[in-house]
């Protein structure tokens, strides 16, 4: 059960893991930025040549999604699971 | 040339129904033959149209093979050596069958060149899927398959009033392109019978209803045959319509906003389904040949990841039991791999780079772009994010990580699925990869081959783009993780109103008629039956002497032959309408393989 031991090594060092990937994730905002790396002829509207655009887009419309869901689903659509029994 | 053109269903049809009459020892190699055979019949079909077929005052066509039906054939099939291959450890032959006669459904209709055989294997595909719900042999199943005929049912009555509509008014009976700028009533009435199909709101609710209720393997074939097929319906016959557009922006988001409230992984994944179709659906109502092109290309990776993703739902529903967050939790130290397979649909479906859905949805969203509809691409987008939210982090985190709601039965249940169920989804997993790293595989399959050329998915641009926005999704998913923790809940849908409607149909039949009934009845007892026992007595008279002697040896006669119906049929209304269906397939399929035969 090799993957296991690998998945517990990754999870004993969370911290570690999630420091490198907030490192990534800044490299990813910054190389988006450098227009001889990402050209954006192909981009479509201005705010697509702002760097970190879908960054932005990802991570609001992410939290937007969430609380706008759950907002929804506590008006009255999520019921209980016996709600359809007789 | 041979005249004789085998039409793959067939294969799929003779193999279902000899299937019972294979020995036991060869079992498992039939069941692997005969997926492969209709591979390599598909496969190796030339371009034309074959099997057109004389019957009364009308010309059939089976077998309108171009490039838009020759890759979901060729998908349809691939599909169903994987799916039949997950659940080969199956020992019941009728599940193996009725799969089978729901993929043969899906071939026919997608090789058919006129309406009515679109119509007899668009309803061959309804009658035998919810076999796969019922299957399941849970009372919660028996009820969702139910309604998931009647929904069907209505749905192919829109749709044959439609086609009749359009033989009125046009003579033909040919499945071409209609003239989506300026659509008659007959027009609408298809376009409602595919959109059904298709699962678009609100015509959607039957199918995170029944798919939630399938099999353990049933929902892998579930998952890939209605709506794609629909899909390919759509493709051939409404490119361009405008008023998809919306509709599949709204599918898409609106799969997406259900995801966030659901509790059940395999229902999740359903409306997910509802999502996906969404971006195909969007694509043909572009209808320029880059958006055409790119429903195919997804609905060809879709079938791939979503089949992946069910077969791993699956498996931790066949292993454990449970397919609910709620009663799940922490199982990557029992179930790894089917978490790593899991984790590959979760990140085809949501477009990474090097899987399959990158280089398929993004032409959808670049079509939608470059027709300067910015509203459907920017939307899309955002129903992209909901994707990963969901399916690339919600279902593996709260399955195999997070925190362990598994009973302690569950837990000890808990382990690596079979051989088989692992190698399909090896086979998936690798399918999925190989389509994300090597385009040329799927884009020269494409209805528009010269123009998907042109499409460059690893253009540093796009690239970054995509990273960018699933990365970030990511950092809000961990951010927010407590307001998603998955609550025992289910979700109110549109079939509220048809599960509520019968509720009320019932209370009428109960309440208001059985009270008109009582007194009806008493009125006649006042006024009718008093004057009857009169009559009554004098009748008695006659009736002792005459004709009692008579009736008795009738009666005598009626109750031997009631014994021998009732023989024929006790048994449940399932096994009934099995009988039925099979009996109408057999000889379905013996016509016309006497009339592909000996009719030329």
């Amino acid at each position: 059960m090799k993957l296991v031991q690998l998945i517990d090594f990754l999870r004993d060092r969370l911290k570690t893991v999630v420091r490198v990937c907030f490192v990534l994730l800044a490299v990813l905002v910054l190389l988006d930025a450098i227009p001889a790396l990402v050209d954006k002829e192909h981009a479509h509207t201005w705010v697509e040549h702002v760097p970190g655009f879908w960054a932005v887009w990802g991570f609001v419309g992410c939290a937007i999604l969430i609380i706008l869901s759950k907002w929804f689903g506590h008006l009255g659509i999520m019921k209980r699971e016996d709600y359809y029994d007789e | 040339m041979s005249n004789l053109w085998i039409h793959p269903a067939l294969i799929l049809i003779f193999g279902g129904l000899l299937l019972p009459a294979v020995p036991a020892r060869l079992k498992k190699g039939w069941l692997l033959l005969v997926p492969l055979l209709v591979f390599l019949r598909v496969f190796s079909m030339a371009k034309g149209v074959f099997g057109v077929v004389h019957f009364l005052d009308w010309t059939l066509t089976f077998g309108r093979v171009d490039s838009l039906s020759a890759i979901f054939g060729y998908i349809m099939s691939l599909t169903c050596i994987i799916g039949t291959l997950y659940g080969l450890h199956v020992k019941e032959d009728a599940q193996h069958a009725a799969a089978w006669f729901y993929v043969a459904g899906s071939l026919g209709v997608i090789f058919a060149g006129d309406f009515l055989t679109l119509f007899l294997f668009w309803e061959l595909m309804a009658f035998s899927s919810v076999f796969l719900v019922w299957f399941r042999r849970r009372p919660e199943s028996l009820a969702a398959g139910y309604r998931y005929l009647l929904v069907h049912v209505a749905g192919g009555v829109a749709l044959l009033a439609g086609m009749v509509l359009h033989h009125q008014a046009t003579g033909s009976w040919d499945f071409v392109t209609f003239d989506v700028h300026h659509p008659t009533l007959a027009v609408w009435l298809v376009l409602i019978g595919f959109l059904l199909n298709a699962a678009v709101p609100p015509l959607h609710a039957w199918l995170p209803d029944a798919y939630a209720e399938g099999t353990f393997n049933g929902s892998v074939f579930l998952s890939a045959f209605t709506t794609k097929t629909a899909v390919y319906a759509l493709c051939r016959g409404f490119p361009g319509m405008e008023i998809l557009v919306p509709l599949g922006v709204i599918m898409a988001l609106y799969g997406v906003v259900y995801a966030v409230l659901e509790n059940d992984c395999r229902r999740l994944l359903a409306y997910h389904i509802i999502s996906q179709v969404g971006y195909m659906v969007a694509g043909v109502g572009l209808g320029t040949q880059m958006a055409i092109n790119g429903a195919c290309a997804h609905a060809f990776a879709h079938i791939l990841y979503k089949g992946l993703l069910f077969m791993g739902c699956g498996a931790v529903l066949h292993m454990t039991g449970q397919s609910k967050f709620t009663e799940l939790g922490g199982l990557y130290k029992k179930m790894p791999w089917v978490f790593v397979f899991t984790l590959i649909g979760g990140l085809s479906i949501s477009a990474f780079p090097l899987f399959s859905g990158f280089v398929s949805k993004s032409m959808i969203v670049s079509a939608g772009f470059e027709e300067h509809k910015l509203w459907v691409g920017f939307l899309l987008m955002l129903a992209s994010v909901g994707t990963f939210l969901h399916t690339g982090l919600k279902v593996p985190y709260f399955i195999w990580f997070g925190k362990n709601h598994c009973k302690q039965e569950t837990w000890d249940r808990a382990a690596e699925p079979p051989w088989n169920m692992n190698a399909a989804m090896i086979v998936a997993s690798a399918l999925c990869i190989f389509i994300g790293c090597y385009t040329p595989y799927l884009y020269r399959m494409l209805p528009y081959p010269d123009v998907a050329g042109e499409f460059h998915p690893y253009a540093s641009y796009h690239v970054s783009e995509t990273l960018q926005l699933l990365l970030f999704t990511a950092v809000g998913f961990f951010l927010l993780i407590k307001k998603l923790t998955p609550e025992p809940t289910i979700s109110l849908d549109t079939d509220w109103f048809y599960r509520m409607g019968g509720r009320i149909f019932l209370w009428f039949a109960k309440k208001p008629i059985q009270f008109v009934d009582t007194c009806v009845g008493e009125v006649y007892r006042v006024l009718g039956l008093i004057p009857l026992m009169i009559s009554a007595r004098l009748a008695g008279k006659f009736d002792d002497r005459v004709i009692d002697g008579a009736v008795d040896g009738l009666a005598a006669a009626v109750r031997g032959i009631g014994g021998r119906l009732r023989f024929v049929q006790r048994g449940q209304m399932q096994e009934n309408l099995a009988l039925a269906f099979a009996v109408a397939a057999a000889l379905m399929v013996i016509f016309l393989f006497a009339y592909n035969a000996f009719a030329r």
